[in-house]
């Protein structure tokens, strides 16, 4: 066979190189629809928790998110959010960014400063946590 | 270049060379549309929203370092720069949350018709206006 010897619709060069979409082309898509989902509620949530606690001291509002449920809803909304974010980022370089090498770096550097800035609110939330 | 209409057939082909050719119709050319524009600025808002984690990541740090560091960051939201920027991206959360239902129902299949979208978009545009007033006045109401 022309393909290698596979039954494959695929090109072995385009397997090497992890090339086409194997049933996971959709992941990106899925992801951010999923993420969308996930934060209605916990936005609503975050919103309102806010809203709540106008005025508040630096001692409540950290007692606040330091209780177990609403710490775990915080680490939540963070993981949907900084996830929902990078996603959307990466189609917005992927339009606007030409070039492989200023797309690459630039989608390289949006995913950098998002982890640092979302590993930066994790240890934020999982002090107030075990502070309590 | 022998017309000035020339300028708008200016590009490049896949290998990067400049030629001279009809490209497809751009932004200019279009009337703006509820449609159009809402998409577009669910783009805006969504890259606005992103500069806004930075304020959410200060604010949750600030919070687990104690009393000092979150005074500093309640005194920059209480100035009027600090108001500014919170409403601002009130209302980017609001639009962004409302047009987001939006395009989950059409992910999930409803709400092509052309009368549905154009009734949709207007709905979102007013619901997003309302509740950035009412979680300011609620907010500065109670405060």
């Amino acid at each position: 066979m022309a393909n290698g010897g596979n039954m494959m619709m695929r090109s072995t060069l385009g397997r090497v190189r992890a090339l086409g979409a194997a049933r996971h082309g959709l992941a990106d898509w899925w992801g951010q629809r999923v993420t969308a989902a996930a934060l209605v509620p916990l936005s609503v949530w975050f919103v309102i928790s806010l809203l709540a606690h106008r005025g508040a001291d630096a001692a409540g509002m950290a007692r606040w998110a330091g209780r177990p449920w609403n710490a775990v809803l915080l680490l939540a909304l963070l993981i949907a959010l900084f996830q929902h974010l990078a996603l959307g980022l990466q189609v917005v370089i992927e339009d606007y960014v030409h070039g492989e090498a200023a797309k690459l770096g630039t989608l390289l550097a949006m995913k950098a400063a998002l982890a640092l800035l979302w590993l930066a609110a994790i240890l934020a939330v999982l002090k107030l946590a075990f502070a309590g | 270049m022998r017309d000035v209409r020339e300028a708008l057939m200016a590009g490049r082909t896949s290998d990067g060379k400049p030629v001279l050719r009809p490209l497809s119709p751009h932004l200019q050319v279009y009337r703006p549309q509820i449609t159009s524009v809402l998409s577009i600025m669910h783009r805006g808002s969504g890259i606005w929203l992103g500069f806004g984690t930075i304020l959410l990541v200060w604010w949750l740090v600030a919070l687990a370092g104690g009393a000092g560091a979150f005074a500093a960051v309640q005194r920059f939201l209480g100035s009027w720069f600090g108001m500014l920027l919170l409403f601002l991206w009130t209302a980017a959360l609001m639009f962004h949350f409302s047009n987001g239902m939006r395009h989950l129902a059409w992910d999930a299949g409803a709400g092509f018709e052309k009368p549905t979208y154009h009734a949709s978009g207007w709905t979102v545009v007013a619901a997003a206006a309302l509740l950035t007033v009412l979680l300011w006045v609620i907010g500065l109401a109670l405060g």
